[in-house]
């Protein structure tokens, strides 16, 4: 059969798809919680104030993925950029080096797929990267925080992936 | 190719936000994390998040719809218990969100987003109003035509589809470069709904169905 093409989740998705606490996959205080912060640029380096991003950690957790609020564990989570375009998840940490970003917008006729690298280890994807590409999908780390900008287009593109 | 590309001029919000570099390709192992997808449970979904009529004191101002179909793969099978999201303007074509600032008429009884999970047929079944066109300012002139958002999740993360939904016989589809940024016509027709008498319920609404074909899982396409 022939597959359903894409088109942009909008501008306005707002009153519909984000739900509460969608973007902490643990709640405050999980032990080895990691908080997961960045921003989404476009092509002329400007944030973007209206993707949604969607965070999966590969593992369905003792919770559901709609309803928080009750203390359990997620492995998925959502979050709308602020106006200034950031985002911001809390999670556990992925039982491997990576989490997998998948990132919606206006403007995007159809979502893109990265990964967020915790850490620098040889790896499959990463070491088949060109080099100079390969830092755009690794996450830079202070304390339990670790920071990861999505760059669309043009300077420092962050990697998107095609299965 | 049945999606758009990035890049689509035309559509003017692309021209910043289309990745100059094309996705990486990338052969999934065993323990590719994007080969599985987040489950959501029936405890999760509301009896009523279907329906888009009754989720205020009173009824929406509208033309009262049902949306139907199935979620399949690209064998054809369906997609069991998978999550559907849906959302919308209201009869006006006004958006129930702050920065919508076209001067139509909010409806307090219609916020305009329904979800569901598909059932052992791959079947969803959604109850609304017919959205209304809305003008935007991507050129002179311009106005989307009537439309209903759709996200399904699917069984692998590289399945997620958020796509649009329109309706047959809208004169606006050949000016609207969201559905146009699709190269080929029988793509662009696959999103575009079929009335159905079937689906009709005599003296309450008409029904239209809808099918969502989403991509192979990368292990079943090495």
């Amino acid at each position: 059969m022939t597959i359903t093409p894409s088109q942009t989740v909008g501008p306005f998705f707002a009153h519909a798809l984000p739900y509460p606490h969608d973007w902490e996959l643990v709640p405050p205080g999980h032990p080895g919680a990691v908080t997961l912060e960045g921003r989404v640029l476009d092509g002329a380096g400007d944030p973007v104030p209206d993707a949604l991003l969607e965070l999966w950690l590969g593992r369905t957790g003792d919770r559901g993925a709609l309803r928080r609020g009750d203390g359990g564990v997620s492995g998925f989570g959502r979050c709308a950029t602020e106006p200034d375009g950031t985002y911001r998840f809390r999670t556990a940490p992925p039982a491997g080096p990576y989490l997998s970003l998948q990132i919606f917008a206006r403007g995007l006729l159809r979502s893109v797929l990265t990964r967020v690298y915790l850490e620098d280890v040889p790896d499959p994807l990463l070491d088949g990267l060109d080099p100079a590409r390969r830092a755009t999908l690794l996450a830079t780390r202070s304390g339990d925080t670790h920071r990861f900008d999505v760059r669309l287009q043009g300077e420092g593109e962050t990697v998107f992936l095609d299965f | 190719m049945s999606h758009p590309p990035y890049l689509s001029p035309g559509y003017r919000s692309t021209l910043l936000r289309a990745p100059a570099h094309p996705p990486v390709p990338f052969t999934a192992d065993p323990d590719t994390i994007e080969l599985t997808s987040p489950v959501f449970g029936h405890d999760e979904v509301g009896a009523l998040d279907h329906d888009l009529t009754r989720r205020h004191a009173g009824e929406p101002i509208g033309e009262r719809i049902i949306v139907t179909g199935r979620v399949l793969d690209d064998t054809g099978r369906p997609l069991r218990g998978t999550l559907v999201e849906l959302w919308q303007a209201n009869s006006a074509g006004r958006y129930a969100h702050d920065l919508d600032r076209h001067p139509a008429p909010l409806d307090p009884c219609f916020t305009g987003a329904g979800r569901c999970l598909t059932d052992d047929e791959g079947r969803y079944r959604f109850v609304t109003i017919k959205p209304g066109a809305y003008p935007w300012r991507n050129h002179p002139n311009a106005w989307r035509p009537a439309h209903l958002h759709f996200s399904v999740f699917g069984t692998a993360f590289t399945q997620r589809l958020v796509t649009q939904m329109y309706f047959p016989g809208d004169p606006l589809m050949p000016f609207d470069p969201v559905l146009q940024s699709i190269p080929d016509a029988a793509a662009r027709e696959r999103l575009v709904s079929s009335f159905s008498l079937d689906v009709t319920e005599p003296e309450w609404a008409l029904g239209y169905t809808f099918d969502i074909v989403l991509g192979r899982t990368p292990v079943e396409n090495p």
